[in-house]
């Protein structure tokens, strides 16, 4: 793989490495987060599931707006993520 | 562009709408073809697509640089916000002379480019207009013509895309792909557990492994990439494990060797493999996944033809688990519009099309997955079919062949590679069959039998499944086959349709349904 700049953003308050405009649940998961939401019913913890914006298990809150797709969410320098999908 | 204007039967949408020759809609290997062939055959095209740039899920390719490098954008966006007219220097193509996206692992690369290239010299001659970040949510008949309906994908990074969203079309080449299919397993809904595809598009979407030690498993030719791809990026591949026995390829020996550079691919990705000592298990599926909280290990047990476990499971650590079964097409525009379907070779709800990529609507051509998956050079042959047809162009009779020629190849492809027929016995009654709405086997079993609850539209009302957020897209496919299978009858048409059909085919935001002023916002919410 080439080699990319990195920017910096930030998850429930801690730094977060990435590519920019590569998916912010690529950042999550390379950074060994596997899970950013829990589900309503179960309260079982939820990440990536299918990667391309179908099943909507990914759910998390970019920069205050709930309910974004992390595997389609390009990520941006001094982007905020937060977990939780905004129903919490 | 030619184009004319007429006046909207919308009082609300400003200003008048152009009405566009052919709609396309999805730019992956069909929609990019589709649109190329319209283009070339001199149609004025508006190519509209949920992603940040060509390709589809097949070409799916790390962002590729912007412009501005500190910007803190990265990826290529460029028309988003702009007004139609200023597509017309092909400002949402890359510079000629920019940066090559990188090609690796990729097949059919040298299409892609060349389709790309030709996309982006339509574009700048104003014959094309490619609005990537763009779902289409509606499509509806107006008069003889099509509207669609579109939104902003909500993920769209700044500046965003026009809110103004109708297209009218004379006709529309619908190219909406298709995505994993998935029979659920206990643990399934662990993290770490991601689809087949998930794990390509984050390997070549972002350059990511999904994990360090991972279990890949399912049926299909395509597990083979995902897991060449993940052992030549340094994960160590657990297990391949292939429910199937790819030695029934012997039956089907004169389809498969008139396909030669599928034969070279498979036989490229055995190398790959063997290279870091990944012997494929065949005749082998993952029966649970382990792990609390995120994935730990996977047990796996030896099937009969049929799917029936033969053997005790063993246990193997990892701490992910990719998971393919072939693919589901997208069709809830198709079904929108009234097309008629079918169940295809692989069981999967299909739209019917006759040798022209023409559906049962006058006006519409589908072309790639949703007529029947079969792979990209499939849809690439389809598309500039559609793309011919739509444009009222004579057909090009060498590209009907390799249609032919490479349905041919599926048939035999999805006889060698099945669901097992005896999958429905596995899941545990604990296991999720709707992840969204948390909807066991067991409870889906007793809507079933006590409920009476024993077709898909039933199992929704009764049981929840498909309710949730995906809207059954996930899980549609093996409740009914599941449901099907309790109740001792095969899948049917009507089964497919029931999880198939939406009233709305992407996610919208509440204001635009709000302002809409047809029955579409009495039937449609989102979740």
């Amino acid at each position: 793989m080439t080699e990319n700049p990195t920017v910096a953003a930030t998850f429930d308050g801690a730094p977060l490495l990435g590519v920019p405009g590569r998916s912010v649940g690529a950042a999550l998961v390379a950074a060994g987060i596997t899970s950013w939401r829990t589900t309503r019913r179960g309260a079982r913890p939820r990440g990536l599931f299918c990667g391309i914006g179908v099943c909507q298990d990914c759910l998390l809150t970019v920069d205050g707006v709930p309910n974004q797709r992390a595997c389609l969410v390009p990520l941006a320098a001094g982007m905020v993520l937060e977990s939780g999908d905004g129903h919490a | 562009m030619r184009e004319q204007v007429t006046h909207p039967t919308d009082p609300l949408a400003e200003p008048p709408l152009r009405v566009v020759d052919v709609a396309v809609v999805g730019a992956g290997p069909a929609g990019m073809a589709a649109a190329v062939a319209a283009a070339e055959a001199g149609a004025g095209v508006v190519l509209l697509d949920a992603g940040g740039q060509l390709g589809g899920q097949y070409w799916r390719h790390p962002a590729e640089a912007g412009p501005d490098p500190h910007g803190g954008r990265g990826c290529e966006r460029g028309g988003h916000g702009s007004g139609p007219d200023e597509h017309e220097h092909g400002s949402d193509e890359p510079e000629p002379d920019g940066p090559e996206p990188d090609g690796h692992g990729h097949h059919g690369w040298a299409t892609f480019l060349d389709l790309r290239a030709r996309i982006g010299a339509a574009a700048r001659t104003g014959t094309l207009e490619h609005r990537p970040w763009t779902s289409v949510w509606l499509a509806e008949r107006d008069g003889d013509l099509f509207r669609l309906r579109t939104t902003p994908v909500p993920e769209a990074p700044p500046p965003h895309p026009s809110p103004r969203g109708d297209v009218l079309a004379r006709r529309l080449v619908l190219a909406p792909g298709a995505y994993d299919r998935q029979l659920p397993v206990p643990g399934w809904d662990l993290p770490g557990v991601v689809t087949a595809g998930g794990a390509q598009a984050l390997l070549k979407g972002s350059g990511v492994l999904v994990g360090r030690r991972v279990v890949v498993a399912g049926t299909g030719p395509f597990l083979l990439p995902v897991a060449a791809g993940l052992a030549d990026g340094g994960a160590h591949v657990v297990a391949l494990c292939e429910a199937a026995d790819p030695r029934r390829w012997a039956r089907h020996a004169g389809t498969a060797l008139r396909q030669g550079t599928k034969l070279a691919e498979a036989a490229g990705y055995a190398v790959r493999l063997a290279r870091h000592r990944v012997r494929p298990r065949t005749r082998t599926v993952v029966t649970e996944i382990l792990g609390t909280d995120r994935v730990t290990g996977a047990r796996l047990a030896r099937v009969d033809a049929a799917g029936a476990v033969t053997g005790p499971a063993t246990a193997v650590a990892a701490d992910s688990v990719a998971l393919g079964w072939g693919f589901t097409p997208q069709l809830e525009l198709p079904l929108m519009l009234g097309a008629a379907t079918a169940i295809g070779a692989d069981g999967s709800l299909v739209v019917r099309v006759d040798p022209a990529q023409r559906a049962s609507v006058p006006g519409l051509y589908v072309a790639g997955e949703a007529t029947g998956v079969g792979g990209a050079a499939l849809a690439v042959a389809e598309g500039h079919v559609a793309g011919r047809a739509a444009a009222g162009a004579p057909p090009d009779p060498a590209r009907r062949r390799e249609v032919l020629n490479h349905r041919a190849f599926a048939r035999a492809m999805h006889a060698v590679y099945p669901v097992p027929a005896a999958w429905p016995a596995w899941p545990a009654g604990e296991t999720l069959v709707c992840r969204c709405e948390e909807v066991s086997a067991a409870t889906l079993r007793t809507a079933c039998h006590d409920l009476g609850a024993d077709d898909p539209r039933a199992a929704r009302s009764l049981a929840r499944v498909g309710m949730g957020r995906c809207q059954g897209r996930v899980c549609g496919w093996a409740a009914a086959s599941l449901l099907a299978a309790e109740t001792g009858r095969d899948l049917t048409d009507d089964d497919l349709l029931a999880s198939s059909r939406r009233p709305l085919a992407a996610h919208v935001p509440l204001g635009t349904l709000a302002g809409l002023d047809t029955a579409a916002d009495q039937e449609g919410s989102t979740p």
